[in-house]
């Protein structure tokens, strides 16, 4: 085990830091074509235009565009994990009180030494519904946020399993990837929802002053080119948000596996997680506090989604986790091929 | 173009030697490493038990033989501890006794069902259990990374600059007491019940 997981920790850090990388790079991309695209079309239109009228020779759009892009970038890699944090109204437990409160800090500093990284921060989410997440940008400043109905209804065994789940996300640098791809999906839904409201309101400009366009616009020079840009222009602002989502939902659920495996590693009890496992599945109350956009960080799909439940095609597409009864089955063939090696008979646990 | 194939085949044997040096310096540190965790949560380990033993021994006189197990297998550890260059071997045994020692003095604190139901004794017990716990993953830790260590070093063909990088086998945490994996056993004939708590 010692020897084959640290090849597949330092090559998952590795994809990890090189997706973030490209999610950046194509995020980037994605708003300066909206840009220069906008500035072409323009441009095209205008270029017939008599000297004294306007034309756009500048690419005005494009560079304004690719700098928001670049900042709002910016923007999401800094406050990425706070604003997570805040979306979920989770609350930092700086000094402990309370016995809940008290073993919850020490099963996480537990967890980090058995990971061998700094302890997290701990925030508990005020939800009924058991889930936890992580988030942060890398080991050295990272959260762990677990719901109140996790800590009443996980014994500390479970509680362990869970947590070591999480540090394994934050250990392979899952969390970079997805605090990032949470941020900037909510950065492209706003980004969206605004040019739309902006495009319905030039619609209505454009036919107010549709009459004295068309009279001008009397020249042939419209081609087929442009037409297609045009329609491919639009169809991205429309589109934006649901490709960001689906980002989401690719990236997360091999993850998943990946890191159950690694807390059977940490905690040496996949028992533990299986129950685990098995309490939130059955707990189905959906996490409220929790939203969409980081439904993908949560242990377990916090929306209680269907497509979550199922294997096939269509739900490795929808769905932001593999079907719990799968990952339930591992973890407990892991754990009785433990109990077998170790000549204990195996008990009907749970 | 024969001496461009050995300027390359050179350059590549100098690479590899450099990596594998470093990858077993890297490696060694993180044992360094793993083994001060260890060392932090002993030293914590050590500092709880007086606490503990004030807190329970005002209600346990019965139990004198467990409490002072417990405070020598404590003054033990902690000697082997302040030893320098102690192998990890002496501080397994010591720490081992140790661990021994408590689990008793908890047991016995399980039949004293007024004992228990005191806030600041549930507060060491989870703290006592914590402890326990982050000596135990500590341990992995160390075992494990100091396996990977070894591997290492005797592998071919990174042994053969185990050498030069001043790589040694390190030393495992192993469990030999049995005393750790022992149930212990409690002894309560002395016939009276135990005494109320006042705390």
């Amino acid at each position: 085990m010692s020897d084959s997981a640290p090849t597949n920790l330092f090559a998952q850090q590795d994809a990890n830091r090189r997706r973030t990388r490209w999610l950046v790079a194509a995020f980037i991309a994605f708003f300066a074509w909206l840009g220069f695209g906008g500035d072409w079309i323009l441009w095209e239109l205008t270029r017939g235009a008599p000297p004294n009228a306007y034309r756009h020779a500048f690419p005005w759009f494009g560079i304004v565009l690719t700098a928001i892009a670049s900042l709002l970038a910016a923007y999401a890699w800094r406050t990425g994990p706070s604003k997570v944090l805040w979306s979920t109204g989770a609350r930092e437990i700086e000094t402990p009180s309370g016995d809940t409160e008290t073993r919850l800090v020490n099963v996480v500093e537990e967890m980090a030494i058995a990971a061998g990284i700094p302890r997290p921060r701990v925030w508990l989410v005020p939800d009924a519904d058991p889930n936890a997440f992580a988030t942060g940008l890398d080991a050295e400043h990272a959260h762990i946020a677990v719901t109140d109905g996790l800590v009443r209804l996980c014994s500390r065994d479970e509680l362990q399993a869970v947590l070591a789940h999480e540090m394994g996300h934050i250990k392979n640098l899952d969390v970079r990837l997805m605090t990032l791809l949470a941020a900037l999906v909510g950065a492209v839904a706003l980004m969206s929802d605004g040019m739309g409201r902006m495009l319905r309101g030039g619609l209505r400009f454009g036919a107010l002053g549709g009459g004295g366009g068309r009279s001008r616009g009397k020249r042939d020079n419209v081609g087929p080119l442009l037409l297609v840009v045009v329609a491919l222009w639009l169809l991205s602002w429309l589109v934006a948000p649901m490709v960001a989502r689906l980002l989401a939902l690719g990236v997360s659920r091999k993850r998943e596996f990946l890191a159950d495996a690694m807390s059977a590693q940490f905690t040496r009890n996949p028992l533990a997680l299986a129950s685990a496992l098995e309490k939130i599945e059955h707990a189905d109350a959906p996490t409220l506090s929790i939203k969409r956009g980081s439904a993908h960080l949560c242990i377990a799909d916090p929306l209680g989604r269907k497509s979550s439940l199922r294997e096939g095609k269509l739900a490795d597409f929808f769905g932001t986790h593999p079907p719990m009864a799968l990952r339930v089955a591992r973890l407990k063939a892991m754990g009785y091929q433990e109990q077998k090696r170790l000549g204990e008979t195996i008990e009907a646990t749970a | 173009m024969g001496f461009i194939i050995l300027l390359v085949g050179l350059a590549l044997l100098v690479f590899w030697v450099i990596g594998a040096y470093n990858g077993l310096i890297n490696l060694k540190n993180q044992v360094a490493n793993a083994w001060k965790q260890i060392d932090v949560q002993l030293k914590r380990r050590h500092d709880l038990i007086p606490n503990l033993i004030n807190t329970v021994q005002g209600a346990m006189q019965f139990e004198r033989e467990t409490l002072e197990a417990v405070v020598a297998a404590r003054n033990q550890a902690i000697q082997v501890q302040q030893t320098p260059g102690a192998s990890v071997g002496q501080t397994a045994a010591a720490e081992s006794q140790l661990t021994g020692a408590l689990g008793r003095l908890l047991a016995v604190v399980e039949a004293y069902p007024d004992l228990k139901a005191t806030g600041n004794v549930a507060q060491l017990q989870e703290e006592l259990t914590s402890t326990e716990n982050k000596i135990a993953f500590a341990r992995q830790l160390y075992n494990d990374t100091a396996t990977q260590y070894n591997t290492k070093q005797q592998q071919f063909p990174t042994n053969m600059i185990a050498g030069m990088a001043g790589a040694s086998p390190a030393e495992l945490w192993e469990i030999t007491d049995e005393a750790e994996r022992a149930v212990p056993k409690v002894d309560l004939s002395f016939g009276a019940r135990p005494p109320r708590t006042t705390a």
